[in-house]
């Protein structure tokens, strides 16, 4: 099912760039911290589906054709990750600098700091926005039926086309994203509720 | 790539024509949504029997859906209901629909963080529960809904694109038009409309910033 690929594939892709970008914001360093800065405001205030477009109308233009899964997919990644970046940002900042100085002063290097220390406890923080962006990755993979990227949605709409069978078609389709979308939703809070006990 | 031929005046013009009708199916939408949300948010708050649950499952499955798929059935399925209405009125419906969930949830949240102890006070003051809402628990609520109000507001206009695929005339739809014509208008065109889009987001959300403050 390419919703399900688009959606495991969007979320790898946007995680990985998320974390660069949130590092890239968090190192002091000055061209860094403003490239990330850009990135970040950039994609997350402009649609999804001109990013998608991005990939699959503009690349041709440069000389580089990707067909509607991968341009989609790679418009997906790009978009998410601009706000994985920030989650992530957000909950390595909520860690108290007092412990990076007592890590550092205990003579641990900055990455060691980083791994044992200051990441730990950021990713129960991040564990949360984070699940809500999975779920937005799921429900925004239907954009590749736009650019034919053979997904859930594109298929719907082929049957309720051929059939004229409209409402049954979309319930059905309806029921498939809630199938997908309503455990994610669950697991996600108890999730929370169980990391806002140990704290 | 093809600049000048891109920013032709007739593909300019063309394009601000989308950019209205983008905005106007955004504000009516965001007003909509915004009094409906508000309205499932505080009965919800209030937990109003019977009401309450209803809206919540209701509300629970519309978050959970892809607003393409409400955008498609307000379009096609609807009429088959008999409610015919064109590109622009499902699109209005549609992300009415969607963003009104949304925008409950926020309102629940704001409404909700505001300590017990303050509605019990205001209670027992002699306050009765309306009263109470009004004076004490909306306007500390209020502020602390601003930002995400507002960067649901901006989803919406970001999301006014997804109409594209039911032959909205809006801006995304008029730019693959422009691009129809030559693969070389693609990226000047992409590129603008990433501007546009931009810089009415980005003035949302300064506007966040000082509505912020101002809120009391």
């Amino acid at each position: 099912m390419n919703t399900i690929y688009a959606s495991l594939l969007g979320l790898a892709g946007s995680f990985i760039l998320g974390t660069i970008i949130a590092v890239f914001r968090i190192t002091g360093s000055k061209p860094l911290n403003w490239f990330g800065t850009a990135y970040v405001e950039f994609f997350r205030n402009i649609p999804l589906l001109l990013v998608v477009f991005l990939f699959y109308l503009g690349l041709p233009s440069l000389g580089v054709t990707l067909n509607g899964f991968v341009s989609g997919t790679m418009g997906l990644a790009v978009y998410t990750s601009s706000f994985i970046a920030e989650a992530i940002r957000a909950g390595i900042m909520a860690v108290p600098p007092g412990q990076t100085e007592a890590a550092r002063s205990s003579g641990l290097s900055y990455v060691q700091t980083m791994i044992h220390v200051i990441l730990p406890q950021a990713i129960k923080l991040v564990i949360p926005p984070l699940s809500n962006q999975f779920i937005n990755l799921v429900k925004n993979s239907s954009i590749l039926s736009i650019v034919a990227g053979f997904d859930l949605m594109y298929y719907g709409d082929v049957i309720a086309t051929d059939t004229f069978d409209t409402i049954n078609t979309y319930l059905f389709v309806a029921m498939f994203y809630l199938i997908l979308t309503l455990p994610l939703s669950y697991g996600s809070r108890v999730l929370e509720r169980k990391l806002a006990r140990h704290d | 790539m093809d600049f000048a031929g891109a920013y032709s005046a007739d593909f300019l013009l063309f394009l601000m024509h989308g950019l209205v009708i983008t905005l106007k199916i955004a504000l009516i939408s965001i007003v909509l949504s915004f009094t409906l949300g508000s309205l499932i948010g505080i009965i919800r708050y209030a937990k109003v029997p019977v009401l309450s649950p209803v809206l919540a499952v209701l509300v629970e499955l519309l978050r959970n859906l892809p607003l393409l798929l409400i955008i498609l059935f307000s379009r096609f399925a609807l009429p088959d209901l008999g409610l015919r209405l064109g590109a622009e009125g499902a699109a209005i419906v549609a992300l009415t629909v969607f963003e009104m969930a949304m925008i409950s949830e926020v309102v629940r949240g704001g409404l909700n963080s505001i300590p017990k102890g303050q509605v019990e006070a205001a209670r027992s003051s002699g306050l009765n529960s309306v009263q109470t809402l009004r004076y004490i628990v909306l306007p500390q609520g209020l502020r602390r809904m601003v930002p995400p109000l507002v960067s649901q507001f901006i989803s919406l206009l970001k999301d006014t694109s997804l109409a594209t695929a039911i032959a909205l005339a809006e801006l995304m739809h008029n730019a693959q038009i422009i691009i129809g014509h030559s693969y070389n208008y693609a990226i000047p065109v992409l590129l603008l409309c990433a501007v546009i889009y931009f810089t009415v987001n980005y003035l949302l959300s300064r506007l966040s910033r000082r509505l912020e403050n101002k809120v009391v």
